[in-house]
């Protein structure tokens, strides 16, 4: 058994009639982590997900969830992990509680268990005060957390969800995330989002996907920095314009520079630094030798919004 | 055995916990009262040595109640969670395809021997009123509920067959009427030729289920019938479990 990956996906293929949906990927989760599947629309987050689920079976390729085959030994695997599809399907006609303890049974838990199960989730999510309401007349806030209450009631190792804030608003994606965010201590979870933000906010690693490859694999920290190595310091300064040329064209690890008249007596500086030089220091440095007032100095930050487009849309400089 | 009892009980109450149930059980209960005032009518004529049974039988109504029904009960099986996408969230929890798969059946088939539950009724109310308490003999009535259970089996596997090809429940429905129907025609073309000697004929006989169902309705089990139908079953839920596993195929 491999301790401490909870995924491990090895050269995974998965053709449909005449498109391929998922093309040869491999990548691996520990134990604990959250890690977040990215990529528009059709790039194969989905069949990635339901292939892991045991649901769909690859065309090539092998994958292992807590050491067990998903195809040879798919029961033990489908014991192990709590799935919610994108747009979490529920039986509508059934009530809340009725429903959490048909999934805990359907799980193989106890009678007791089932009961202690449905009332811990039930309570965590929130639900407590809907227990007997039916299912198709819940908002879509509450359906969603019945959905996740499900993936968690029998206490799995592993929890797969597919674009859990889908058709949310902005209060109940909010509060959905936070529940995503409290499973992290114990629980591994692979989710899938189109939405960036949603991904920086919980997750600690990303895997960006692109018509059915893989693009990037890693945390958002490192992902930045792959970004950022000579992203622009903008710097307001109150000084000559021709001064504040001249003294940048002096400096050799300012590679490019742009000045340009800014509100009051200010200028507004747009520098481009060498490879992995951090501008700011020497900027505050000369500043301060030369007197000028400073009321600026930032880096504009590569948000994964940038990464990302670049990434999942290679070709666009060229075409 | 613990997910085969789960879903069973919940595939049985998703038919009373919508209108369907109710539907089909008034559609039912409405044929059934037709036949059993024809029944009357014919009591009231001629003193007859057929039993209750057998002259319910007799009415026709029967196939109607079968053909009918049974599509409309089997329809959402497969076809509605697989619209509804829950087939997802079943099928990833830790069942087996076979225990899905006898489960929808065995909870369509309870369903559908509730639904015949006011035929006893009926007959219990012959019973009442005539003067003669040997007229309807508990083996009769067995028999003949052990032919509407053995052909509703069949009928209600192939609706279960029907419905795991498709995710349109109206599809699903009008391919096990299709064949349903299909199966009735066999029967009838088996009656008419059932005495020719040649052994075309006598092999198309093997599938007069008129006869058979005539047999039970006058309180004969025939095993023959009951092999049959049964062997019938077992092969359209084999083909149902191929058709669900199907999708781990490829």
């Amino acid at each position: 058994m491999s301790d401490g990956l909870m995924i491990e996906v090895a050269n995974l293929t998965k053709r449909y009639a005449g498109r391929t949906a998922v093309s040869d990927i491999s990548f691996t989760v520990a134990r604990g982590e959250i890690v977040g599947l990215l990529g528009p629309n059709g790039a194969g987050k989905s069949t990635t997900m339901r292939i892991l689920s045991c649901f769909l079976p690859a065309t090539s390729g092998t994958a292992r969830v807590a050491g067990f085959d998903i195809f040879n030994q798919s029961d033990e695997v489908r014991r192990r992990i709590g799935y919610m599809p994108e747009n979490n399907p529920l039986y509508p006609d059934m009530r809340v509680r009725e429903y959490l303890k048909f999934r805990a049974r359907l799980k193989g838990l106890s009678r007791t268990r089932t009961r202690e199960r449905v009332d811990v989730v039930m309570e965590q999510f929130g639900l407590t005060e809907v227990q007997k309401r039916i299912v198709g007349q819940l908002s879509k806030g509450f359906r969603q957390r019945v959905g996740l209450a499900d993936s968690l009631v029998h206490e799995p190792e592993l929890i797969i969800l597919d674009e859990p804030t889908i058709g949310l608003d902005p209060n109940q994606i909010r509060s959905v995330r936070q529940l995503i965010k409290s499973l992290a201590q114990t629980h591994t979870v692979l989710i899938s989002t189109h939405i960036l933000p949603e991904a920086e906010m919980t997750c600690n690693r990303m895997v960006i996907m692109y018509e059915g490859k893989i693009l990037a694999a890693d945390t958002p920290d490192n992902l930045q920095r792959l970004m950022s190595g000579n992203s622009q310091v903008i710097a307001e300064i109150c000084a000559p314009r021709e001064v504040l040329e001249a003294c940048w064209s002096e400096m050799a690890e300012v590679e490019q520079y742009d000045v340009a008249p800014a509100q009051g007596e200010y200028c507004r500086c747009a520098l481009t630094p060498l490879d992995g030089v951090d501008l700011r220091p020497r900027i505050f440095a000369i500043a301060k030798e030369r007197g000028w007032p400073l009321r600026e100095l930032t880096r504009s930050r590569h948000t994964l919004e940038d990464i990302y487009v670049q990434v999942t849309r290679p070709d666009e400089e060229e075409a | 055995m613990q997910a085969y009892l789960t879903l069973t009980r919940r595939e049985l109450s998703s038919y009373f916990m919508s209108l369907t149930g109710y539907i089909i059980i008034s559609a039912a209960l409405f044929l059934l009262g037709f036949s059993f005032v024809d029944l009357l009518k014919q009591l009231q004529r001629e003193p007859t040595p057929m039993p209750v049974t057998e002259l319910f039988y007799m009415t026709w109504f029967f196939w109607l109640i079968l053909l009918v029904t049974t599509p409309v009960i089997t329809m959402r099986l497969f076809a509605l969670e697989k619209f509804s996408g829950t087939f997802e969230t079943l099928m990833t929890a830790p069942v087996t395809d076979l225990e899905v798969v006898l489960s929808k059946f065995t909870a369509s088939m309870m369903f559908y021997l509730i639904m015949w539950l006011p035929l006893l009724g009926c007959v219990l109310l012959v019973r009442h009123f005539t003067s003669d308490p040997g007229a309807i003999d508990a083996g009769v009535i067995g028999a003949t509920f052990l032919g509407i259970a053995l052909l509703g089996s069949l009928f209600i596997s192939l609706g279960c067959c029907a419905s795991a090809l498709t995710r349109s429940q109206v599809t699903a429905a009008v391919i096990s009427l299709v064949f349903g129907a299909s199966l009735f025609l066999l029967a009838y073309l088996a009656d008419q030729v059932q005495h020719q000697p040649d052994w075309q004929s006598q092999a198309l006989a093997c599938f007069n289920f008129f006869d058979y169902m005539h047999n039970f309705a006058r309180g004969v089990v025939d095993t023959r019938a009951v092999v049959l139908m049964g062997s019938l079953t077992l092969f359209f839920l084999f083909l149902t479990l191929r058709i669900v596993e199907s999708r781990r195929w490829k």
